[in-house]
């Protein structure tokens, strides 16, 4: 399944993961040695071309949150490699990794140091990751500034003079200072009002086209996804079940979660319909199932789903999916 | 630091501990000028004068000293000591809880046992095992008392560090390059600096008070050197024959210790970012309601509506400031009836919903206009006792985050026979069988089993059915639903409308459903009101409202939201930013944002109207061509 994401373009891609997994011990007890493993990630391979956005989306528990730490070099993978355009990074060093991806949080106004003054956020990058002296910086802090249309006596502000946008756009120019080739966008609109949320994701579409940016989009919402992404992941019980066009995989869903996925997204027109699941609780992450994770909850279970895990394969049209019995269109 | 003076003084306590602390600071800062006797020339024909003497004001000790010379150099010690000794183990105690919190695992586990161990000695034993080792002495004494203070500061410290070092500030310090020295010196120590201050505030006095203790005994100041301590020491034997000789000293040790114990629990309480919104006053058991006079029963209120507010205002008075969260919005609810309220934060729809049954916190809320009638009954002029009644019986409330709402030490069964027995004499095991039903109506499986666990032991799905249980469970007319699915998983949020959607018909519930999500109106909700800055923008049947918005705001709020279904695309955003409700501008709230907007819509108030053509009010002008 290692190569199965494959894109259908031969150039080097910006971001490539291979078998990259994280497996978290819990110790369990206060005096034993014996500890428990708790499979976060299992390995998972992506490429990611230069100039695309994929989109990760999955709910609470699937994994998504660890799979961006551990790209961005906050978390140490338990296995597998990162590639940034080429070249390895076996370091979790976030120094290392700064300079090349960077992270767009959820929370914009936590991710601002409360104690700090904007300019002073701002010129952190500039300084710790490119050794800019004070002279150089302070352009190159108005001209990122400008390009969020953030005015420059924010500057000077503290982060809770700031409404959650502004708070927000200031964390996509503090991520821009670094000058990253890639920006890892966790939840970046999920604490912001409607109104709000279309002003970032279109500034953010706008970032990408003048700093020529690769993004991986996390989110739980299936409509803000589909909207900015041109590939799509689907993640379950932390691991790939479906990958696909961004037009398609909501449209002709293969795998039977994400159609379940689709059907639950609340729709303008569309009639109040509860999947037809017993329960819609994950497995229990200190005892995993055998085979596929999502066979409990699977009206096309089978005895195969439950015994054998299924691997990432190719459905046709560049869309995979890890099922033993996909959906036909 | 204007704005902490003001708190610190509103504490009565603490300004006179400030006063009384700083006029024994200025007695020992000017004790080298003032014209005082040499504290240590002795003079054994003048020993134990009383005090008003002719040349000693307050008396001379066991050896003709001069006690007021005395007393206000061993002041200058005793402080000078005390406050060394507290700034010392400030230091090295917030250095090693800073270090312990951020690092975490095996680092802080080693840490913090050390830090446990020194805690397990009795202190005075341990400062008095320092002394020994060191060899008495005023130095010496000061270094125990740092040393046995450290613990203090090292776990208040490391509390404080372990909370902040999970918070998304320190990664995005760590991506920005920074070094762990940097993320702790330049990250982490402003944001705990006020924790320190407060640490140090509340033990300064008795750091003081355990040097005075160690000279006492002996082991602290050496003579002649007079120090409070010392000085109580040397007059101990004299203690029935010359009283003075100890009072003196006494009194001293007692202002110094009372005066800065006041001081700095006011800084305490003026540091703390929880009493400066004024969290920690008691909110009262009701909203306040102050109205002028109740409203008639105007408007012609249809017998149909079960719930009917009518021009209802609520405001929040902050300081100098008012907020108007609600400003004049009426809203009707039938039997079997879905209502949504939606809009964005802060367009007072929650406040709205809490007026209702009066728990809008007071202060700084209260309702300004208007009347709640459920059934006719105006509930804003009940009383308490009416209201308490009416809660969770006839009016329930479902909230956006069941782990909130529901107590985690009780369990499930206990939480939901509670909320019956508050309202009606009910025998335990009827309770019992009716929460049962209860749980398996809200499709819990395994309810029986289900009814013993807490809810920590539930998903979150889990525990909002727990949560819509409980709030039917008494047979609500109307159940207000404040944002009930916003922290679910779109899987389990479908579950729990469809759960909601299918009990309003079975019970005939009024439902108030309020949210920002149009989908979730669309599939939920009969009628539908659009809230923005405080006021109804637009109301109607929400099929056609959401087919064919004619207010401004409501078409491009739907046009900013991306819907499953229609690919990759641009979003229409509105610029700018809703209002603040404390400076809303004159005429239409929404003009600023608007395209559509005249000169005529900034000035005046904008009615809400009925349509000629269409079921639907709309607030606006320039309406958008629905017909």
């Amino acid at each position: 399944m290692s190569n199965a994401v494959q894109h259908n373009s031969s150039a080097t891609p910006a971001l490539k993961i291979e078998r990259l997994s994280k497996t978290f011990e819990l110790a369990s007890g206060l005096l034993s040695r014996k500890t428990t493993a708790v499979r976060a990630v299992r390995p998972v391979s992506l490429e990611v071309q230069k100039g695309e956005t994929l989109g990760l989306v999955g709910e609470s528990g699937c994994g998504k949150s660890t799979l961006a730490r551990m790209l961005v070099g906050l978390l140490p993978p338990t296995t597998g490699q990162i590639e940034i355009e080429g070249k390895a990074l076996d370091t979790a060093n976030p120094a290392a990794f700064g300079r090349l991806i960077q992270y767009v949080f959820q929370d914009p106004i936590s991710s601002l140091n409360p104690r700090k003054s904007i300019r002073q956020i701002m010129a952190t990058p500039l300084k710790r990751l490119h050794g800019m002296d004070k002279a150089t910086r302070e352009p190159r802090i108005r001209e990122i500034f400008a390009s969020v249309n953030l005015r420059e006596e924010f500057l000077d502000r503290y982060p809770h003079e700031f409404s959650g946008g502004q708070a927000q756009r200031i964390g996509i120019a503090r991520a821009l200072a670094a000058s990253p080739r890639i920006m890892i966008l966790d939840e970046p609109v999920s604490a912001l009002d409607v109104s709000v949320q279309a002003q970032v994701l279109n500034l953010l579409s706008d970032l990408k086209q003048q700093y020529d940016l690769t993004y991986v989009f996390i989110t739980h919402d299936l409509a803000v996804v589909e909207a900015v992404s041109d590939r799509i992941v689907v993640l379950y019980f932390g691991a790939v079940v479906e990958v696909g066009p961004a037009e398609n995989i909501f449209k002709m869903p293969r795998h039977p979660y994400t159609k379940l996925l689709a059907d639950s997204a609340p729709v303008v027109g569309r009639p109040l319909a509860a999947p037809d699941t017993s329960h819609a609780e994950l497995p229990d992450p200190l005892n995993p199932p055998a085979g596929c994770a999502f066979a409990s909850r699977c009206p096309r279970a089978t005895a195969l789903c439950e015994n054998s895990e299924p691997h990432l394969r190719s459905m046709g049209d560049d869309q995979f999916a890890a099922c033993h019995h996909p959906l036909e269109d | 630091m204007i704005a902490f003076l003001k708190l610190l003084f509103r504490n009565k306590l603490a300004a006179g501990g400030l006063i009384l602390f700083g006029l024994v600071v200025v007695l020992a800062v000017l004790t080298p000028i003032l014209p005082l006797a040499n504290p240590d020339a002795t003079a054994t024909g003048d020993r134990f004068q009383p005090p008003f003497s002719p040349d000693h004001v307050m008396g001379t000790d066991h050896l003709g000293r001069d006690l007021l010379s005395r007393l206000l150099w061993g002041t200058r010690l005793s402080l000078a000591v005390g406050f060394v000794a507290a700034l010392l183990a400030a230091f090295l105690g917030s250095a090693i809880g800073i270090v312990a919190g951020y690092f975490g695992q095996r680092t802080d586990n080693i840490i913090m046992r050390l830090v446990d161990m020194l805690m397990a000695f009795p202190y005075i034993l341990l400062a008095l095992a320092i002394v020994a080792a060191l060899g008495p002495g005023l130095v010496n004494a000061m270094i125990a008392v740092a040393a046995v203070n450290i613990p203090f500061f090292a776990r208040n410290i490391r509390g404080v560090t372990v909370s902040l070092a999970r918070r998304e500030f320190v990664d995005a310090a760590r991506l920005a390059g920074m070094g762990h020295l940097r993320i702790i010196v330049f990250e982490l120590l402003p944001n705990v600096a006020p924790v320190i201050v407060i640490a140090m505030s509340t033990t300064v006095g008795w750091m003081i008070l355990e040097t005075a203790g160690l000279s006492f005994l002996g082991l602290g100041s050496q003579p002649p050197q007079a120090d409070l301590g010392s000085m109580l020491g040397e007059a101990r034997s004299a203690m029935i024959t010359s009283p003075h000789t100890s009072i003196v000293p006494g009194i001293m040790i007692f202002v110094i210790v009372m005066s800065i114990n006041l001081l700095g629990d006011g800084v305490r309480d003026a540091l703390d970012p929880r009493l400066r919104s004024g969290a920690l006053t008691r909110p009262s058991a009701a909203t306040l309601v102050d109205r002028g006079r109740a409203p008639a029963q105007d408007e012609a209120p249809s017998d149909q509506d079960l719930l009917s507010i009518q021009n209802l205002s609520t405001e929040f008075r902050v300081g100098r400031r008012c907020y108007r969260a609600v400003r004049e919005v009426s809203l009707q609810a039938r039997a079997g009836e879905c209502l949504g309220v939606i809009g964005e934060s802060g367009s007072g729809k929650s406040v709205t919903a809490l007026s209702v049954m009066g728990l809008v916190a007071s202060p700084p809320g209260v309702i300004t206009g208007g009347a709640v009638r459920l059934r006719g009954e105006d509930l804003l002029g009940a009383d308490y006792e009416r209201l308490r009644s009416l809660r969770g019986d006839k009016v329930a409330y479902i909230f956006q985050d069941p782990l909130s709402t529901l107590h985690p030490l009780y369990r499930v069964s206990d939480q939901l026979i509670e909320a019956i027995q508050a309202h009606h004499a009910m025998p335990k095991a009827q309770a019992r069988r009716r929460a049962l039903e209860l749980l398996e109506a809200v499709q819990i499986p395994n309810a029986e089993s289900r009814l013993s666990s807490f809810p920590h032991e539930m998903s979150g799905g889990m525990r909002q059915r727990v949560s819509i249980a409980m709030a039917l469970i008494n047979d609500p007319d109307v159940v207000i639903a404040d944002e009930p699915t916003t922290a679910l998983d779109v899987t389990v949020q479908a579950q729990v409308l469809a759960i909601l959607d299918d009990l309003r018909r079975k019970r005939d519930l009024a439902i108030i459903f309020i949210t920002h999500d149009f989908g979730l109106v669309a599939q939920l909700c009969d009628r539908v009101a659009v809230m923005y800055a405080g006021q109804i923008v637009e109301e109607g049947p929400a099929k056609d409202l959401l087919e064919r918005p004619a207010h401004p705001y409501t078409k491009r709020l739907m046009a900013c939201v991306p819907e499953l279904g229609q690919g990759r695309r641009q979003l229409e955003a509105i610029a700018g930013l809703p209002p603040a409700v404390d400076q809303l501008p004159d005429g239409c709230a929404f003009a600023p944002r608007c395209d559509k907007a005249q000169p005529s819509c900034k000035t005046g108030l904008v009615a809400l109207r009925q349509n000629v053509d269409l079921p639907r009010k709309v607030r606006c002008h320039f309406p958008e061509e629905v017909a």
